[in-house]
């Protein structure tokens, strides 16, 4: 048994005491922080002192990857392997890592010194390959620095006019929160009607119309309300919410504190994944910043609307960025999906009325109050409306985020990003063997797909998805077969294993994924895959399962593999 | 009462009835592995999936309610093709051996159990660690009823929960402590609603590896040994 100094370890989780159940992620990181893992005893004592079952808390170590049911390195050092990455060298980078240590990935150096492994996408792929490292709880990235760069281009900058400085935006630079004095200024159903105006739809894949959530929740009966602001950014591929909450996280507030006031919420949480937990200073000095200004709190800008806001952070599990397994989540449990209907809009966060909105959806939203809705429409297309931010990663010059009016054309945006590595447009459209749209979960393209517009109507002509904004390119120097396998490798690690279809189908998928890429196929491994892609897709619980074939089905249809 | 449409025949249901209840009443069979009438349905085994129309997914039938005009199939060429298929992935990753009905259901829908060579299965050893019931999770399919009656749908107990996620997921407590050092008070509800003999009574267990009754024996009858009153 382990000593463990529990003093120390009651003092480290008494803060969350008054948040009951809901504060067991909270106090089991602030266990591990103490422990440097998760003995028994001390998940004992977070049991015992929030009053939540010892299986349960059992139940939860053992779901979130950052979670350590065993002793670790007091530096654990994670290499994104996962496909942007492993383009730019990440396997290379983790072995090499290992062989300076004598270990292998996963394994921890005999002094209990460092702890190496491979780690599914850190949402740094215009960075790759990405290394993320917590030393006795500081976290670095790369070698050693404290944040990401930020690499924006695009035609506009409206959402990122304040992001690509290197550090965050101060308030001052900010300015005043005119978009949410605005706001203030109108009743919350003209707030709602303004947003419904603008076309907006969410941003985090799904392009739900963001003030139709709200008018839902704000019409919606039962009390208190929430709102959610979904920072859970896990889709391999996806770096965007990154940049706007590292550059830019006033303009995220702010869209949160509208979305407050339009619903007739008096709270809201941040739900940070776990790999982004160097974002946790940044968002709590932006709040000391907000409240000091009178724009968080009580009493508004004396307006009589009071709102708090609270930071979650997550513990390695991409299904918490879907909106119920996030909820569960905050409420201190395993990750698993619920059952939909009922939604978020009457049934989210502790059974009341949320809405939930992805941090660049956020971001929109204090553009909207402030050009107003029909200027926000010019921008884009009638059906398509603002602008959009695309996450550009793999074999092209200038990988980062992009910032362009949705209804540039998909050759456009690669010429932005300076075609692929040093070669002129027409080279480009030689060199490029696939692009992968939407992320794991979406769609692969081909060069054939260049003058597709990027609108989510054009898209789904096309049959390809928009996503959360993911293009990922790969020339021809690329195996594909192995592309493959590492996306059926992210969602085996990633099912929650909650219902069968998704819990079997991805480790079968990854199976016959890995002999094709070994060349070791069967006879009938394209008619199994199918099977259990198609399987997956129609009868999943939820949208992991619904689309974890979506790539590889694609694919094969294209005759890609 | 309302009316809905099931594989084209008109049927009258009850408000507020599940599609599995409206269906089975009308004499319509549709496979379940989680469902279970004593504990809350999570609609998770996927099995009673069903093509509604206007959806553009397959809809759980144990949990989807009935709505007046509402058009289903339950043995469309998409049901059928997804039920066959989590067969298939089932017989390829758990021992079925002790579930007569699941096998009967991969007869039914031409399900075969060596669609997936080479599969990873979910092979772990028994744990006989109390006795009361063993627990053989190469077994177990992960129907989620145990943990459910274990906590709030009957016992509070929550004696058991999960290990691992997604394929990996098993039954399991606190730091995989033998049971007897956890809060199990052995009401043996877990054991009554296994559908496929992943946890099974220790006497049947014993009885199954060739013991005879009489070897069988109990420590203690557990009742206080009374002094004869003189």
């Amino acid at each position: 048994m382990s000593e463990i100094n529990l003093p120390a370890l009651r003092n480290a989780i008494s803060p969350y005491l008054p948040l009951g159940r809901s504060g067991l992620l909270p106090a089991l990181h602030a266990a591990q922080a103490v422990c440097g893992w998760i003995p028994p005893e001390a998940a004992a004592e977070v049991a015992r002192l929030l009053n939540v079952p010892l299986a349960e808390v059992h139940g939860v170590i053992e779901f979130y990857s950052l979670f350590y049911n065993e002793p670790v390195g007091r530096r654990i050092t994670r290499v994104c392997t996962d496909v942007a990455c492993a383009l730019k060298g990440g396997d290379a980078l983790l072995n090499g890592l290992c062989a300076q240590h004598g270990i292998r990935p996963g394994q921890t150096t005999l002094d209990g010194a460092v702890t190496i492994e491979s780690a599914p996408c850190l949402g740094m792929c215009d960075l790759a390959p990405a290394v993320l490292t917590v030393d006795d709880g500081r976290w670095t990235v790369g070698d050693g620095k404290l944040r990401p760069r930020s690499p924006i281009y695009g035609l506009n900058r409206l959402l990122t006019a304040r992001c690509g400085r290197g550090r965050q935006t101060t308030l001052a630079e900010y300015g005043g929160y005119e978009a949410l004095r605005k706001a203030l200024r109108m009743t919350p159903e003209q707030v709602v009607a303004e947003i419904k105006a603008s076309g907006l739809v969410g941003r985090g894949g799904a392009a739900f119309p963001t003030g139709v959530k709200w008018e839902g929740a704000a019409k919606a009966e039962g009390s208190p309300k929430y709102v959610v602001c979904n920072t859970d950014e896990s889709e391999p591929g996806t770096f965007k919410d990154r940049v706007l909450l590292m550059d830019d996280p006033h303009s995220v507030l702010e869209g949160m504190l509208i979305a407050g006031y339009a619903i007739g919420a008096a709270r809201g949480y941040f739900y940070v994944r776990g790999e982004y937990a160097y974002m946790l200073p940044v968002l709590q000095a932006v709040f000391d910043s907000a409240r000091k200004a009178g724009l968080l709190g009580e009493n508004i800008l004396n307006s009589g609307f009071s709102f708090e806001v609270e930071i979650r952070l997550g513990a390695g599990a991409y299904i918490c960025g879907e909106e119920t397994a996030l909820f569960e989540s905050i409420e201190g449990k395993r990750g698993f999906p619920r059952i939909k209907p009922p939604f978020p809009t009457t049934h989210g966060l502790f059974g009341k009325p949320t809405v939930i909105n992805n941090v660049e959806t956020m971001c929109n939203v204090p553009l909207i109050l402030k050009m107003g809705a029909q200027a926000y429409r010019q921008i884009g297309t009638e059906k398509s409306t603002g602008p959009k931010l695309f996450c550009v990663s793999g074999d092209v010059a200038r990988p980062g985020v992009y910032e362009v009016p949705f209804g540039v054309t998909l050759r456009e945006l690669l010429a932005m990003a300076g075609g692929t590595d040093g070669g002129t447009e027409k080279e480009t459209e030689k060199q490029i063997q696939a692009i992968l749209f939407g992320g794991a979960a979406g769609t692969f393209a081909t060069a054939e797909h260049l003058d597709v517009r990027l609108t989510f109507e054009d898209l789904r002509a096309a049959g390809l998805s928009l996503g959360s904004g993911v293009v990922m390119v790969f020339d021809h120097s690329r195996d594909l077969r192995k592309v493959l396998t590492k996306l059926g490798h992210f969602f085996a690690h990633e099912s929650c294993g909650k219902c069968y279809p998704c819990q079997m189908g991805t480790q079968r998928q990854l199976e016959i994924l890995e002999r094709l890429a070994e060349g070791k196929s069967l006879p009938g491994d394209r008619e199994r895959l199918q099977d259990v892609g198609w399987t997956m897709t129609d009868a999943s619980l939820c949208g992991l399962g619904q689309t974890a074939a979506s790539a590889v089905l694609s694919a094969m249809k294209l005759g890609l593999v | 009462m309302l009316k809905i449409v099931l594989d084209g025949q008109e049927v009258m249901t009850a408000e507020g009835a599940t599609l599995l209840e409206a269906a089975r009443a009308a004499g319509i069979e549709i496979p379940t592995i989680c469902w279970h009438p004593a504990t809350t349905a999570n609609g998770l085994c996927r099995l009673c999936v069903v093509e509604v129309e206007g959806m553009r997914l397959l809809q759980p039938a144990c949990i989807v309610r009935v709505a007046e005009g509402m058009k289903v199939q339950t043995r469309s060429e998409r049901v059928i093709r997804a039920r066959r298929t989590i067969l298939e992935m089932l017989a390829s990753s758990v021992d079925l051996s002790d579930s007569p009905e699941i096998r009967a259901l991969m007869q039914e829908y031409h399900a075969s159990a060596e669609r997936f060579p080479g599969a990873k299965r979910r092979d772990v050893p028994l744990k006989d660690d109390n006795p009361m019931y063993v627990r053989d999770y190469a077994k177990c399919v992960l129907c989620w009823r145990c943990v459910q009656v274990c906590a709030e749908d009957a016992q509070y107990t929550y004696a058991i929960n999960f290990s691992g996620r997604g394929y990996e997921t098993e039954i399991g407590t606190f730091f995989d402590a033998p049971m007897p050092a956890t809060t199990c008070v052995f009401c043996g509800q877990c054991v009554g609603v296994c559908p496929t003999g992943a946890l099974k009574p220790k006497r049947e267990f014993l009885l199954e590896q060739g013991l005879k009754p009489e070897e069988i024996v109990t420590r203690s009858s557990g009742r206080k040994q009374r002094r004869e009153n003189r």
